[in-house]
């Protein structure tokens, strides 16, 4: 649940987007400690400044079915919708939720793909955070065949 | 000093594919040493990148990344002959900027 | 024979149970739909394999004046002059007359870091993979390797050592030994043969384009570290519950040499990425 404070600091990266002559929108940009330290997907999420969850056809997840290492696994994050904030990509099963936060930028396509590293064969899924409130969710089974958090 | 990255950056049209390799150990703090203690947790935060200048990226990453990152993203407007520079910044301060030209 | 088939079903067994316990409930016709899930797994990575941080690496260390001598590797005589690093990687190992010996990449890097920089090549040898010099080393293999990539491979067989090491490099292929009595062939003999969920190429003949030989130096996911080919078959040798036969010794530049020669007309995909 996103406190008061939380919203706060939103409301102020925001504001400081607006207000930021030219172009450098990503003078606030702050590391999100609460959405990386969140254990669930829907925490996670919740923390990057959603309100509402929901699935929806247009935000597209690149991931294989099955990794031969969960050590690392592709997975990319993509969306033609426009009002997009931030795009996210989490693994439920890890034991922080949230792999990456992207912010979405005039200069650049939705379209983002890396790799992380699974612990077990979980649901990946793919988040476009929209302006509006909403989080706009993709998801699929990644099969893991030897988990990668090392050890 | 880290280890430089491996940037590469392709035009097609009016937009350029960047695909980024870091050096970066990416230590989870979730692993233990052989003598059973915990490893700390030692990665990359944020990725920022530029063209030719302008701020145009900015993520942020967990732990969850993979050890040697890999990232890919899409610029537009930009055209061969374009700089761009990409930045990581770690949990303990460290920080890399290397540059390559869009080909 | 029939305690290492033993093994290799215990070992079979316990993977598939393995990929059950993984939270999957994968039927059994799905080996060929999983086959096919992990050649698209290897296709999404194929682009960006992080062993090109290691060839940086290594193309800057051949550039750079180090060692007491304080001297570059630009000189280093790796099989077709000195200084050529374009399509060596495809014809080692091979017989070098100045030191009298048959020398795989490595071994001779470690010669060149010697004679031309001055630095221990004793010392480099007894340095574990992936400390200090060995680093180094296997990043300049890394490097030279890439430099081959697409090349097929043609071992020279011309001079006596080259086809002595060939033999003796088949007789250890094959020979047996060690707790569990396993030999090369034990996993690398036969057709049909996987750890997991990795193929094991037949190595006693051509495997083909970018397979076994041709695959190495690859960076390995599961560990993120950078395996030379030296690396490669000192731990093979660990897996089968041997020692090291140790870093260039003649028993790993003769296997080298058997395997590279099987090799002969395959196209080197090295630096490869592997599980």
């Amino acid at each position: 649940m996103q406190t008061r404070r939380e919203t706060l600091q939103r409301s102020v990266a925001v504001a400081g987007l607006l207000a930021a002559a030219g172009f450098p929108q990503f003078a606030q940009a702050a590391f999100n400690k609460t959405a990386f330290e969140a254990k669930s997907v829907p925490d996670a999420i919740k923390a990057t400044g959603a309100a509402t969850l929901l699935e929806s056809k247009d935000v597209i997840l690149t991931a294989p079915d099955i990794a031969e290492n969960g050590a690392v696994v592709p997975m990319g994050v993509s969306t033609a919708l426009p009002g997009v904030k931030h795009l996210l990509l989490l693994v439920e099963k890890n034991p922080l939720a949230l792999v990456a936060l992207f912010h979405s930028s005039e200069s650049l396509e939705n379209n983002f793909l890396t790799r992380a590293k699974m612990g077990q064969t979980s649901d990946v899924y793919a988040v476009a955070v929209m302006a509006d409130g909403k989080a706009l969710w993709a998801k699929k089974e990644v099969k893991v065949t030897l988990g990668g958090c090392g050890g | 000093m880290a280890d430089p990255m491996r940037i590469r950056a392709q035009a097609a049209g009016d937009k350029a594919t960047v695909r980024v390799l870091m050096s970066h150990e990416m230590e989870t703090g979730q692993r233990k040493d052989a003598a059973g203690k915990i490893v700390p947790a030692w990665h990359i935060q944020e990725v920022t990148a530029t063209l030719n200048g302008k701020p145009v990226l900015s993520a942020e990453w967990g732990p969850s990344v993979s050890k040697n990152p890999f990232l890919q993203f899409v610029v537009k407007g930009a055209k061969a002959g374009d700089k761009i520079a990409v930045t990581w910044k770690d949990n303990k301060g460290d920080s890399r900027t290397d540059e390559a030209t869009v080909a | 024979m029939s305690l290492a088939k033993l093994t290799m079903q215990k070992t079979l067994s316990l993977a598939l149970t393995f990929a059950l316990c993984a939270g999957a409930a994968a039927p059994a016709l799905a080996q060929k739909t999983t086959s096919q899930g992990i050649d698209e797994y290897r296709a999404m990575l194929a682009d960006g394999n992080p062993s090109e941080l290691f060839e940086a690496k290594g193309e800057d260390l051949w550039k750079k004046a180090r060692g007491p001598k304080n001297a570059t590797l630009e000189k280093c005589d790796l099989g077709q002059g000195p200084g050529v690093v374009k399509g060596v990687f495809v014809t080692l190992p091979r017989y070098f007359a100045d030191t009298q010996r048959m020398q795989d990449l490595e071994s001779r890097l470690v010669t060149c870091m010697e004679t031309l920089q001055g630095l221990n090549g004793a010392e480099i040898a007894k340095t574990p993979f992936g400390k200090g010099e060995q680093s180094n080393v296997t990043a300049l293999a890394t490097w030279i390797a890439s430099e081959s990539k697409g090349l097929k491979f043609n071992l020279p067989q011309a001079h006596t050592q080259e086809k002595t090491f060939y033999e003796v490099g088949k007789r250890l292929f094959y020979q047996r030994g060690g707790t569990h009595d396993f030999a090369c062939a034990s996993c690398h003999g036969e057709e049909g043969k996987r750890i997991r969920l990795q193929d094991l190429p037949v190595l006693s003949q051509n495997p083909g384009d970018g397979v076994g030989f041709a695959a190495w130096p690859a960076y390995r996911v599961s560990n993120g570290q950078m395996w030379s080919m030296q690396l490669r078959l000192n731990d093979c040798y660990r897996q089968q519950r041997f020692p090291y036969p140790g870093f260039g010794s003649n028993a790993t530049i003769a296997l080298s040499t058997y395997l590279g020669v099987n090799a002969k007309g395959s196209v080197s995909v090295a630096p490869a990425l592997k599980r």
